[in-house]
């Protein structure tokens, strides 16, 4: 399994990274081994505000759909649409190119709470 | 072994198993009389006296073959070539279920890929799923497609009056839970500017019928870019689909979801069921349309072949995030309309399309001359027509039942402003003698 360093993670399998004053979104190499070939991305709006752990949308591979929930809450400035056209993209490259939605932070400073690449290890490893 | 396995012995372990001595002992909470009432049935007879005895009850009967048929209204009295029953009653058609493994399916998994390829072309829509029940809840599951489409976040449904009544309560039927308004067809004289006018945000979808519920075409020009303007999705009710051989295709005036009953194509009236659930969308939102959809594809060796492309995903992939409860279709006559179009064909379709339409027009325009009589149908129709009787329909139709005629549908059981107004349907099987009956005897009922 892959973790990306300069990410920090959720329980739910997700990885937010820093761009300037953006954040970056997408699932980690952990969720996209478990969901197997991804088939399918649902988006939020770009706009839409959600709260820390809401859902904004769902993956579906060929095995599970999945529910994607947001670890910090703000609003979606840029999703990547060219996964509706690629979502293999998320298996292949799940920390660069499989990036899912850019969103502006409510409180930048939480992402400081979520799990560092190490805990995030340790916590795929417990499960 | 018994092929139910329920032996003495077997019985004997359950019961110890719930610490009961005997069966007797088990059912003794229904009361003495009723664990063996006496049925007072008629003494057992032959096979020979069962079967003239029912033989004699069978012809108290009629079938619309009795009748010169003026009913539509929603199922439609259309001719089921011969080849369609003897195709379709084969074993291998009959007796096929589900197609989950395509290797032991190609034969259903391509008829219905045909029957899809041939739909779409009919609608001008780009992709056809495996078909619903019925045409009334294909288009039930298209009002819960366009909540989906818009993610949920567009929650009001504005349906036509004119739309089917029966579709329409479907509809209501369908939708409770959802959080869902449905507007539009509180008022029945709502015409489509009226519609239009309640489009807005929260509106997922506008549904109409074309031809309508009356028969009149509808002035779709205008209709989808209004519709568009407000964010929703454009939904025809494509009925009767055998219109569809003369006009132009929904998919040309932008509709995202067609839906229509399927079967006028050489599935008969069938007592009212099994019918077929038509549904037709846009590629864009394939992945939020219900049902099943077979695709073409090549197997390891390059062979064609045919597969479930979007199979189970609401049973065993979505599961509660399925956005609709339907994962199977309407095989057998979903395969009756693939065979009665591709032996009818383009030509042999639009002729059946033109006879109904002129045979309509002559039929109300002999109607419109007689006295009491009036086509309230304005404007163009296909081959169905509203017609201004001096009287309740109900007592007419009881009196053309005597002459051989099974009139046409009373509108006041649904619309109370519309008394005395008769829905007639004319299609290909109605011979010119039988309209002139028709008219003949309703001239001498004019009097009702």
């Amino acid at each position: 399994m892959k973790v990306e360093p300069n990410a920090r993670y959720s329980k739910e399998h997700e990885w937010v990274k820093k761009e300037g004053d953006l954040f970056v979104y997408g699932i980690t190499d952990h969720a996209q081994d478990q969901l197997s070939d991804i088939v399918y991305v649902e988006f939020p709006d770009v706009g839409e505000s959600f709260a820390a752990g809401e859902i904004i949308g769902v993956v579906e591979s060929v095995k599970a759909a999945a529910d994607l929930y947001l670890p910090i809450g703000g609003e979606i400035v840029e999703i990547h649409e060219d996964l509706m056209d690629t979502p293999e993209v998320l298996n292949s490259d799940p920390y660069e190119d499989g990036w899912i939605v850019k969103f502006k932070a409510e409180n930048p400073a939480d992402w400081d709470n979520l799990l560092s690449p190490e805990d995030y290890e340790k916590l795929v490893e417990e499960e | 072994m018994p092929y139910i396995p329920n032996t003495e012995a077997n019985q004997k372990e359950m019961l110890d198993a719930i610490g009961v001595s005997s069966l007797k002992e088990l059912f003794k909470d229904v009361p003495e009389a009723y664990s063996f009432p006496d049925l007072r049935l008629p003494k057992a007879v032959s096979e020979i006296e069962i079967l003239d005895e029912l033989y004699g009850m069978a012809l108290k009967n009629s079938t619309t073959g009795c009748f010169a048929t003026f009913l539509g209204a929603g199922a439609y009295n259309h001719f089921v070539p011969s080849v369609i029953p003897s195709l379709a009653g084969r074993g291998e058609f009959l007796t096929a279920y589900t197609p989950y493994q395509p290797e032991v399916s190609q034969g259903t998994l391509q008829a219905i890929f045909e029957y899809q390829s041939m739909i779409a072309e009919l609608t001008g829509m780009e992709v056809v799923n495996a078909s619903h029940y019925d045409g009334a809840t294909s288009m039930a599951e298209a009002a819960i497609m366009s909540i989906n489409v818009a993610n949920g976040k567009r929650r009001k449904i504005v349906v036509s009056p004119s739309v089917h009544p029966q579709y329409r309560e479907t509809l209501r039927t369908y939708l409770p839970g959802n959080q869902v308004e449905i507007v539009g067809d509180e008022d029945h004289a709502n015409d489509l500017d009226e519609l239009k006018a309640m489009l807005d945000g929260d509106t997922a979808c506008l549904i109409v019928q074309n031809p309508t519920f009356f028969g009149d075409l509808l002035d779709v020009d205008g209709l989808a870019e209004a519709v568009h303007a407000s964010g929703a999705l454009l939904v025809v009710v494509a009925n009767p689909i055998m219109s569809l051989g003369l006009l132009k295709p929904p998919g040309e005036y932008g509709a995202d979801i067609v839906v229509a009953e399927g079967q006028p194509f050489g599935a008969g009236l069938n007592f009212g069921g099994p019918y077929l659930g038509v549904f037709a969308a846009r590629q864009k939102h394939v992945r939020k349309m219900p049902g099943r959809l077979v695709g073409e594809t090549t197997d390891t060796e390059g062979r064609r072949g045919y597969v479930l492309t979007l199979n189970t995903r609401e049973q065993h992939i979505r599961r509660e995030k399925a956005t609709s409860n339907i994962c199977t279709n309407q095989g057998l006559i979903a395969l009756m309309a693939s065979m009665y179009l591709s032996y009818m064909g383009k030509s042999g379709l639009r002729s059946v399309a033109e006879m109904c339409y002129h045979k309509a027009h002559y039929a109300a325009g002999e109607i419109d001359k007689l006295d009491g009589y009036r086509v309230v149908t304005e404007g163009p129709f296909f081959n169905e027509f509203v017609v201004q009787c001096p009287g309740p329909v109900a007592d007419l139709n009881t009196r053309l039942f005597e002459a051989g005629i099974l009139g046409g549908y009373d509108l006041s059981k649904d619309y109370p402003d519309r008394q005395n107004q008769m829905l007639v349907c004319v299609t290909e099987l109605n011979t010119r003698q039988q309209i002139d009956h028709l008219v003949e005897s309703l001239k001498s009922k004019g009097s009702v």
